[in-house]
């Protein structure tokens, strides 16, 4: 009994000190913003590490996605005989929920665990504290451009997953199913709100972009410096990532759209 | 990693694609290209019901979009809605017995206002009146004076 109730506060207590080390690394991160400003050059190699790297598997998957949205949404809309809203659907689901959500994962798959196993393999081989040696401090250093490199990123990456999809969408839709075009576009047109939408889903693109990179640094930070270590957290870094976007994509929705 | 100068190149091209994509969803996709903003002048027009019009609902002529709804008001004192029509500042000459209605796009589309413009010689400035307005079709009172009259006839 009493065994299992310190086990609880064992792990309970685990919990809130891994959220604590968190934080003091994310405050460590934004603190080190001066210093990044001095030297850009930094932020350029992340963001060809998150970004450049990630668009061609972001174009393709984009681009799929509309194009079975397209499929999908014409099967349901022509049996209300409105098919002449397909562009309504797709462009609302990729601007709002798939384009920001969807990129956030592939992301997360894609550059959160590379980021979380350099970082590991980084600490494991002691090169973090060889540059506190130097007395450089290596979450300025290092952290820093990696964490701004994602947030810059994501939001790009998003509105590009988007544009993409909704031009597959249009393939599939007014080429292969025979949809009017112009319907297609003017119904998007009088529907899209930029501000309600568009804005919107930036806005979400931003807050995952910061969240993914930010638990794959942690976990590449707080990684046990062992080959097992690493391996075990970039596992975490997909599954937490994944988990975090998912729920604070209903929350973000909730509160931009839930009215 | 490739070397500085194709890294810059690289990056500079991805943040160009990010950016004109954003310009893709906001021009083509969105309403902000179509959107006639805070240009434009105002009309004003009150209907009795306006049915479940909405803000930013499309003002045609013809068929034709020529502005949007920008605001949808309750009169308490004459118990009728008060409808403010943003007008694209192309289309000045409005008449000033043009008649407003609220129609239905379709069988469940959304609602819009039609003008259909009268004879007047004189034009309506900014803020001014559309004195005749048709309200809203509401299916159940319709339905309701449908049965009225069946019931009167038999």
């Amino acid at each position: 009994m009493v065994e299992s109730l310190a086990r609880l506060g064992h792990l309970g207590l685990h919990a809130l000190a891994r959220i604590g080390r968190g934080h003091l690394l994310l405050l460590g991160i934004l603190g080190g913003l001066p210093s990044l400003a001095a030297r850009p050059r930094l932020l350029l190699a992340q963001v060809y590490n998150v970004g450049v790297l990630s668009v061609l598997i972001i174009a393709v998957s984009g681009l799929f996605v509309g194009m079975v949205l397209s499929l999908q949404g014409h099967y349901v809309l022509s049996q209300f005989g409105a098919a002449e809203s397909l562009g309504v659907m797709v462009a609302a689901s990729l601007v709002r929920e798939l384009g920001p959500v969807v990129t956030a994962l592939l992301v997360a798959g894609r550059a959160g665990s590379a980021l979380t196993a350099e970082i590991g393999l980084m600490k494991a081989t002691e090169q973090l504290s060889g540059l506190e040696m130097m007395a450089v401090d290596p979450v300025k250093r290092i952290l820093t451009p990696r964490f701004f490199g994602g947030l810059v990123s994501m939001p790009l990456l998003a509105a590009l997953f988007s544009a993409v999809g909704v031009i597959g969408g249009w393939f599939v839709g007014v080429g292969l199913l025979g949809v009017d075009e112009g319907a297609f576009w003017s119904q998007m047109q009088n529907k899209i709100d930029f501000r309600e939408d568009i804005v919107n889903g930036v806005i979400k693109s931003l807050v995952f972009g910061w969240v993914v990179t930010w638990i794959a640094l942690f976990e590449g930070h707080d990684a046990i410096p062992t080959s097992e270590g690493v391996s075990r957290a970039t596992t975490r870094t997909v599954v937490h990532s994944a988990l975090a976007v998912l729920g604070l994509d209903f929350v973000l929705t909730a509160l931009m759209f839930g009215d | 990693m490739p070397r500085l100068r194709t890294l810059e190149i690289l990056v500079g091209a991805f943040m160009t694609a990010g950016f004109l994509a954003l310009f893709f969803l906001a021009m083509q996709v969105s309403n902000l290209s179509a959107d006639v903003g805070s240009e434009g002048y105002r009309l004003q027009a009150r209907f009795e019901n306006v049915g479940s019009l909405k803000v930013r609902a499309p003002v045609t002529i013809a068929g034709v979009r020529v502005g949007r709804v920008e605001a949808i008001d309750f009169d308490p004192r004459r118990f009728e809605a008060l409808v403010t029509l943003r007008m694209d500042p192309r289309y000045r000459q409005i008449p000033e017995d043009t008649i407003a209605s609220i129609f239905t796009a379709g069988l469940l589309g959304e609602q819009y206002i039609a003008l259909a413009p009268g004879g007047s010689e004189a034009n309506l400035g900014d803020g001014g009146l559309l004195e005749h307005t048709q309200s809203a079709l509401v299916l159940e009172q319709m339905i309701g004076q449908f049965l009225f009259k069946k019931a009167e006839e038999g």
